[in-house]
């Protein structure tokens, strides 16, 4: 069975500054999402529950991401795809989800395509829905538990008024919430055999699919602004022993109009 | 005439966007319309009709019993090429959410989700959402011919309502069965609890050690006549609350006088759901917790000292 992961690197957001309320992201490293992360994990153990699994991973970053990538290959993945081209970069959903679609199929097997349930910085949610509809499939998001067994994927999704337990056959897209495991470690040796795990380099050429089809030039949203919104609060800290504080807090409160309402 | 067509699994949030939707018709020189779809959809044309809807597309074709993405996503493609839908507006519930993406690849359509602000800009609606995991806002505009766009609920508030009536469409669905199937509907404990109207909200995070401490924080609660929300991990990995409580970038977004955060360090995935809070209170022991910075009044101090006190006071006044 052929189960595919596809993770793409985004800035390290506990890093991101804000100055003059614009993100300074020079110098921020590339990670791969948590949500990532819990997908790769999760097929690491499909792989470790059932027999026969080969496990790939579709990457989409920079060309930094050949460090990055020995991270879910240690993790499980027994050979990566990296779409680290610069005609990707600056790809929307939409076109990212293209992208995908195409490395997917060329892959040649799929069984059961994962996904983290949003991307950790943006949580659109739109790739995985587009994706699934490129390559026609049926899909269950937000998954907190799954298992997959003859031919078949069930799954646990968490919807706001309840829990649903789903049923489809392979081949099937489905997308994982933060819930469903708790990614490992890789240990030191796992990262070193990682980097000897086949990879392969695919640009737009690979995937038939032209300059003007990818990236910035195939964008279906314009963002116009992208500012951090503006804070403006008191910051003030209160002093003094817990008696003394607790007095100034609800002194503070009670004018503010807050309070007794 | 171009149309904006509204569509949410929840009514309540589909009304919302219709009261808006007919603002925002009106600026664009457009009509609105809804989808109703699935079992029971013909009964709720008249609380369409009287919260602005034009025009309904109506169906209860048999594939739509249980929500399937798929299924509901080809039900919105067919209804869009059916008349001049320009713009496809989607309830941001989970199900909102996953649709969009879905029905927008049918239709070559961009897309974007869990808008939390929209106006009409040069002919086109410009969405507002969070960006860079809540640093920032981007606004943002669908530029495809078919725009669709994924709307947080209570993003607007429920119009006027008057007794209207409109044209009802049956429409004509080519549906497939889902290739999906609901085995087992597991509902949650009942916690009909609706923080987005709290005036006084109290959130715990996984500051808080255990949940015997819980106790303290309801007596505050009860004080002070809050709500109880709280960050991601109380929610979905201690399962302490429901996830109706969780208050955030996935949870909800909530606009009280007064919010009180207690051992929460202030990750942004949880401080863009009470950043428009009146006043903001901060119990934690760290001083550098990133909290502080959205603060009106901290106290930098173990939360199981400091809440205890402050209902004493809260009793003594």
């Amino acid at each position: 069975m052929d189960v595919i992961v596809c993770m793409k690197q985004i800035p390290d957001l506990q890093q991101i500054r804000i100055k003059d309320r614009e993100p300074i992201l020079d110098n921020v490293p590339l990670v791969w999402g948590d949500l990532d992360k819990n997908a790769i994990e999760e097929a690491s153990k499909i792989k470790e529950a059932v027999e026969d699994v080969k496990v790939t991973v579709v990457a989409l970053g920079s060309d930094k991401i050949e460090q990055g990538i020995l991270e879910p290959l240690a993790m499980g993945a027994d050979e990566a795809v990296l779409l680290t081209d610069p005609a990707f970069a600056g790809s929307d959903s939409m076109g990212t989800a293209k992208v995908l679609a195409k490395a997917i199929e060329k892959t040649g097997s799929y069984d059961l395509v994962i996904l983290g349930e949003g991307s950790t910085d943006n949580y659109s949610g739109v790739v995985a829905s587009a994706l699934a509809e490129l390559l026609n499939l049926p899909m269950i998001s937000y998954v907190r538990e799954l298992e997959v067994q003859d031919g078949k994927v069930k799954a646990v999704r968490n919807m706001e008024e309840s829990f649903e337990v789903m049923e489809a056959d392979l081949p099937a897209l489905v997308t994982v919430a933060q819930e469903i495991n708790e990614p490992r470690l890789p240990k030191f040796m796992a990262i070193r055999k990682a980097g000897a795990k086949p990879r392969h380099e695919w640009g737009p050429d690979d995937l038939g699919l032209a300059a003007d089809e990818v990236g910035q030039n195939a964008l279906s949203v314009e963002t116009l602004s992208n500012l951090a919104p503006e804070q403006d609060r008191k910051n003030i800290i209160l002093k003094g022993n817990l008696a003394e504080q607790i007095d100034a807090l609800v002194d503070a409160l009670t004018k503010e109009g807050v309070l007794g309402r | 005439m171009s149309e904006i067509l509204i569509y949410s699994d929840n009514d309540g949030t589909a009304l919302e966007l219709v009261s808006a939707g007919k603002e925002f018709a009106e600026e664009l020189g457009a009509t609105v319309s809804a989808a109703l779809l699935g079992d029971g959809a013909a009964g709720k044309a008249d609380d369409y009709f009287s919260y602005g809807a034009d025009k309904l597309y109506v169906s209860e074709h048999p594939a739509l019993g249980d929500f399937y993405v798929g299924t509901f996503a080809a039900a919105l493609q067919q209804i869009v090429e059916s008349g001049d839908v320009e713009f496809l507006l989607i309830g941001s519930t989970k199900r909102g959410k996953e649709l969009a993406g879905r029905v927008a690849q049918k239709l070559n359509a961009g897309a974007i989700t869990d808008a939390n602000a929209m106006r009409v800009r040069d002919g086109n609606l410009e969405a507002d959402r969070y960006s860079y995991g809540g640093n920032t806002m981007a606004s943002q505009v669908v530029t495809t011919p078919k725009k669709v766009i994924s709307v947080m609920p209570k993003t607007f508030e429920l119009g006027p309502s008057e007794a209207k009536q409109g044209e009802v469409v049956n429409v004509d669905l080519d549906l497939e069965d889902p290739p999906v199937k609901v085995v087992e509907r597991r509902d949650k404990a009942g916690d009909e609890v609706n923080l987005e109207e709290a005036e006084v909200l109290i959130c715990v995070g996984r500051g808080v050690q255990s949940q015997e401490d819980l106790a303290m924080i309801e007596e505050l609660a009860g004080l002070l006549g809050a709500e109880i929300g709280c960050t991601k991990t109380p929610a979905s990995d201690w399962e302490w609350f429901s996830e109706e409580r969780m208050v955030g970038l996935s949870g909800k977004k909530c606009k009280p006088s007064l919010y009180i955060s207690v051992g929460i360090s202030g990750q942004i995935q949880h401080t863009v759901g009470i950043v428009d809070s009146k006043i903001i209170v901060t119990i934690n022991k760290d001083e550098n917790a990133p909290m502080f910075n959205f603060t009106d009044y901290g106290i930098v101090g173990d939360y199981a000292d400091v809440v205890p006190e402050l209902n004493q006071k809260l009793k003594s006044l």
